[in-house]
C-alpha cells in the first residue's frame, strides 16, 4: 500500500525536496513543450509538402495523437529507470504534469493576461495604461448596455426559466407515456445540431416574403393563413426589444432536450412508494407534482438552471448568425467578438471578457463548495 | 376514478407530448424536405406543399379572341363565364363558377387559362442542391427569364475533411492527456494534489472567451494562426478541465482491491494504467469523446478565430455561416448545406445515444 501512496515526503532532505520540485516542474513543462515542438515540426513538414488534403488529414491525425502517446511512454520510461524513491516522487508528474501545464497555459494564464490587457488601451500591452477606463466604458457604452439588458432580461430572465419549465414538462409527460423513448429522442435531437445549423433551420422557419407572394417560411405562412401580416420576426424592430424572443425560441428548441433528459433521470429516482402513498392519501396529480416531485428533484433543477444560465451568458453563435447583433439583439459575447476582432480594441474587448468571467465566479464558488462536500480528498 | 378519467388522462398526456414532439421535429423536417427541392420550388412554394393539398391546376387553355371573350379591345375588358373583368384583374386570376381563370402572357398573344381546384402534391425532388453545395465547381443557373447566373460551389466536401481533421485530434488528444491526469489524481499521492484538482474544478466554468485574445497573440508570435495545430491545442486546453473531472469521477470509483493486487504482482503505474484502467474506463472515455467530438464539430467561435485567416481550412460551420452571410436567400443551398453539417452529428447521436446522453449530462458545466 505504501507504494501506491508514494514516498513519505517529510522524510526527505531539503536538497532532495528542492530537486524533486524542480524535476516535477520540468516534467510538467517539458512533456507538453516537446510534444508541441514535435507537432509543430511535423506541421511545417506537412505544409511544405503540398500533399493532398485527405492524406494531410490522416497523417495529421496519426501524428497528433500518436506523438502525444509516445511522449508519455518515453518520459515514463525515463522516470522508471530512476531509483524507486524517485520514481514515486516524479511519476505522478508524468501523469498529471502535462494536463496541468496545458490548463495553466490555455486557461489560467490567459485569464490573468486578459485582466492585465484590460487595463490598457486598444493596442493591449503595447499601448498606454488606462487603468479602469475600459471598465467604465463597458458600463457606459450604449451597445454594451443593450447587451446587458438582453443577456439579463431575455436570456437569463426568460430563456432560462422557459427551458427549465419546458424540459420539466416534457420529462413529466414522457414519464407517463408509452412512447417515452422515441419522444425523448426526438426532443433531444436538436442538441446534436450546431448553433449555426440551428440558425439556418430557424431562419428558414422565420423566412418572410412580400405580402402578395406565397410565404415559404412556416411561421409566416401560419400567420398569414390566420389573416395576419407577414413579418421578418428577428428583424421586427417595431416590437423591439421583444424581437429577441424569436431568438430565445431557437435556444429553447436547442436546449429543452438537455433539461428534459436531466429531469427525466431525476424523476426516475423518486421512490415509487412515496408517490403511491400520496395517491392513497388522496393527493391530486397537481399536488403530487408540486409537493413531492419538485422538492425531490430540486438539486437537478439547480444544476440545470446554473448550466443554462452559464450557457446563455456566453450565447454567441445563434445571435451572430441570425442577426449579427442588429435590431437590438446584441449580447455580451457578440460585443466581445466585435470589439476584440473587428474593431481590434483589445483592451476594451478583454474588459468585456473579464466581465463575463466575473459573472460566472458565483457558479465557480458553488462548484467548489459542492466539490468540498462530496469528495473525500 | 371514473372510467372516463382513466382513459382521458393518458390520452391528454400523449396528445400534449405528441404536440411538443411535432413542434420540435417540424423545423428539421422542413429543412430536410427543402434540401431536396429545386431552387425555384423552394422560393415560390412552402415545403409543406409536398403534402396533398387543394390547389388550382390548369385544365384547359382558351384563345380569348377566337372564343370571343374580349368584349372591349380598347379598354381591355373581358367577359368570361358570365363575369365581366379587366385585363389587369384577370392577370392576377379571378374565381368564377367554381373555377379560376387567369390570363397568362401579354395582351396581344396571351391565353386564358382555366384552372380547377384539385388535390395536388409538389412531389419533385433531386440531389442537385447537394451536388452544388458539396463540390467546389461553379454552377450556372438559368433564371425563368432566360438570363444566366453563375454561382460558385461551396466546396463542402473539403470543409467536411477539414472538420474531421480538426475534430478527431481535438477529441483524442485531450482524452489521452486527461486520462493520465485523472489516473494520477485518483491513484497517486503527491504534494499539491488537492490544490491542483481544485484548480481543475475552478476552471470548469471559465468562459473560453477570456482566453481568446491572449492565445491569439501567442499564436501570432509563433505564426500558428490558421493551422490545425492551433485549433487542436485550443480545443485541448478548453476541453481538458471537463475531461479530467469526468474521467477522475469515473476512475476513482474503480475498485481499489484490483489495483492493489496488480501492484503486488509487480505491475507499474504505467502498465496498470494502460492495461487495466484504460480498458475499464471505455464507457467514460466514450461519453466524453462523443461530447467533445460534437462540441468541436459544432464549434463556430474557435474556428472563426483560430482558422479564420485561412480559406482552405474552413470547417463546416464556417462554410455554412458564410453561405448565410453571402447568399442568405439561396435556400436551396442553405438547406442542403445545413443538412450536410448535421449528418455526422445526427448519425453519432442516433447511433451512440446512450453515451451521448451520459456525456451531455456530465458535461453540462463546460466553459
Amino acid at each position: 500500500m505504501d507504494y501506491l501512496l508514494g514516498a513519505e515526503e517529510r522524510k526527505a532532505s531539503p536538497l532532495a525536496r528542492l530537486t524533486a520540485f524542480i524535476l516535477r516542474l520540468a516534467l510538467a513543462v517539458l512533456i507538453p513543450l516537446i510534444a508541441f515542438f514535435v507537432l509543430y515540426q511535423g506541421f511545417l513538414f506537412l505544409r511544405a509538402g503540398n500533399a493532398p488534403k485527405g492524406l494531410i488529414t490522416i497523417v495529421a491525425i496519426i501524428w497528433g495523437v500518436g506523438g502525444v502517446a509516445v511522449l508519455y511512454w518515453i518520459f515514463n520510461w525515463l522516470v522508471e529507470m530512476l531509483p524507486d524513491q524517485w520514481v514515486a516522487r516524479l511519476q505522478p508528474f508524468v501523469f498529471i504534469g502535462p494536463a496541468m501545464a496545458i490548463l495553466a497555459w490555455y486557461l489560467a494564464v490567459p485569464t490573468v493576461r486578459s485582466f492585465i490587457i484590460s487595463l490598457f488601451d486598444r493596442d493591449g500591452l503595447g499601448g498606454a495604461f488606462v487603468g479602469l477606463r475600459n471598465y467604465i466604458e463597458v458600463f457606459k457604452n450604449r451597445q454594451m448596455l443593450e447587451a446587458f439588458r438582453n443577456n439579463i432580461l431575455f436570456w437569463m430572465g426568460i430563456a432560462t426559466p422557459l427551458t427549465v419549465a419546458f424540459g420539466l414538462l416534457a420529462a413529466v409527460l414522457a414519464d407517463r407515456s408509452r412512447w417515452e423513448r422515441i419522444a425523448k429522442s426526438l426532443i433531444f435531437m436538436p442538441m446534436a445540431i450546431s448553433f449555426v445549423g440551428a440558425s439556418v433551420i430557424w431562419n428558414f422557419m422565420y423566412e418572410v416574403k412580400p405580402v402578395d407572394a406565397p410565404q415559404i417560411g412556416l411561421l409566416n405562412a401560419v400567420v398569414t393563413g390566420l389573416g395576419g401580416q407577414p413579418h421578418a420576426f428577428t428583424a421586427w424592430t417595431a416590437i423591439a426589444p421583444f424581437n429577441n424572443l424569436f431568438l430565445v425560441i431557437i435556444v429553447l428548441w436547442l436546449q429543452a432536450g438537455y433539461s428534459m433528459t436531466l429531469f427525466s433521470a431525476a424523476l426516475k429516482g423518486i421512490p415509487e412508494e412515496i408517490m403511491e402513498a400520496a395517491r392513497v392519501d388522496g393527493a391530486t396529480e397537481i399536488q403530487i407534482f408540486f409537493k413531492i416531485m419538485i422538492p425531490y428533484i430540486m438539486p437537478t433543477i439547480i444544476t440545470v438552471t446554473t448550466t443554462i444560465v452559464i450557457f446563455t451568458l456566453k450565447i454567441f453563435d445563434v445571435v451572430w448568425v441570425m442577426t449579427g447583433g442588429q435590431f437590438g439583439t446584441e449580447v455580451i459575447a457578440t460585443q466581445f467578438y466585435r470589439t476584440s476582432f473587428n474593431a481590434r480594441n483589445v483592451g476594451l474587448g478583454s474588459a468585456i471578457a473579464i466581465v463575463l468571467f466575473v459573472a460566472v465566479i458565483p457558479v465557480m464558488i458553488y462548484n467548489l463548495r459542492q466539490f468540498r462536500e462530496v469528495e473525500a480528498f | 376514478m371514473t372510467r372516463l378519467q382513466r382513459i382521458r388522462g393518458p390520452l391528454l398526456v400523449n396528445l400534449a407530448l405528441a404536440l411538443i414532439v411535432l413542434i420540435w421535429t417540424v423545423p428539421i423536417i422542413g429543412l430536410l424536405v427543402s434540401s431536396f427541392r429545386d431552387r425555384l420550388s423552394i422560393q415560390t412554394t412552402g415545403w409543406w406543399t409536398i403534402f396533398p393539398h387543394r390547389a388550382y391546376v390548369a385544365s384547359e387553355q382558351l384563345d380569348p379572341r377566337a372564343e370571343g371573350l374580349v368584349v372591349d379591345e380598347e379598354n381591355r375588358v373581358i367577359e368570361i363565364f358570365g363575369t365581366r373583368t379587366t385585363f389587369d384583374e384577370l392577370r392576377q386570376g379571378i374565381e368564377a363558377g367554381g373555377r379560376r381563370v387567369q390570363w397568362v402572357g401579354n395582351w396581344r398573344i396571351g391565353k386564358v387559362e382555366v384552372q380547377e381546384r384539385q388535390w395536388v402534391t409538389n412531389w419533385k425532388f433531386s440531389l442537385d442542391n447537394y451536388r452544388q453545395v458539396l463540390s467546389g465547381k461553379e454552377f450556372v443557373y438559368t433564371r425563368a427569364d432566360g438570363t444566366q447566373e453563375t454561382i460558385p460551389g461551396d466546396n463542402m466536401w473539403s470543409a467536411i475533411f477539414n472538420s474531421i481533421a480538426v475534430a478527431v485530434p481535438s477529441t483524442i488528444i485531450p482524452i489521452l492527456i486527461a486520462a493520465f491526469a485523472a489516473y494520477g489524481f485518483a491513484w497517486m499521492k503527491f504534494p499539491g494534489r488537492r490544490p491542483l484538482f481544485i484548480l481543475v474544478v475552478a476552471l470548469l466554468v471559465v468562459p473560453l472567451q477570456i482566453a481568446l485574445v491572449p492565445l491569439l497573440q501567442f499564436y501570432r508570435g509563433l505564426q500558428l494562426n490558421g493551422t490545425y495545430l492551433a485549433i487542436w491545442l485550443a480545443h485541448t486546453g478548453f476541453g481538458l478541465p471537463l475531461a479530467t473531472y469526468l474521467l477522475f469521477n469515473y476512475i476513482s470509483t474503480l475498485p481499489r482491491e484490483m489495483l492493489e493486487s496488480a501492484f503486488i504482482d509487480g505491475a507499474s503505474h504505467f502498465t496498470i494504467f494502460m492495461k487495466m484502467i484504460l480498458p475499464l474506463s471505455v464507457p467514460a472515455l466514450a461519453s466524453f469523446a462523443i461530447f467533445q467530438f460534437l462540441w468541436v464539430w459544432n464549434d463556430y467561435l474557435c474556428a472563426l478565430i483560430f482558422l479564420g485567416g485561412n480559406k482552405d481550412m474552413m470547417v463546416v460551420t464556417m462554410r455554412l455561416a458564410n453561405i448565410v452571410g453571402d447568399r442568405g436567400q439561396d435556400w436551396h443551398l442553405l438547406t442542403a448545406g445545413a443538412f450536410v453539417t448535421m449528418v455526422l452529428p445526427l448519425a453519432v447521436f442516433f447511433g451512440l445515444q446512450r453515451y451521448f446522453v451520459r456525456g451531455m449530462m456530465a458535461g453540462s458545466v463546460k466553459g
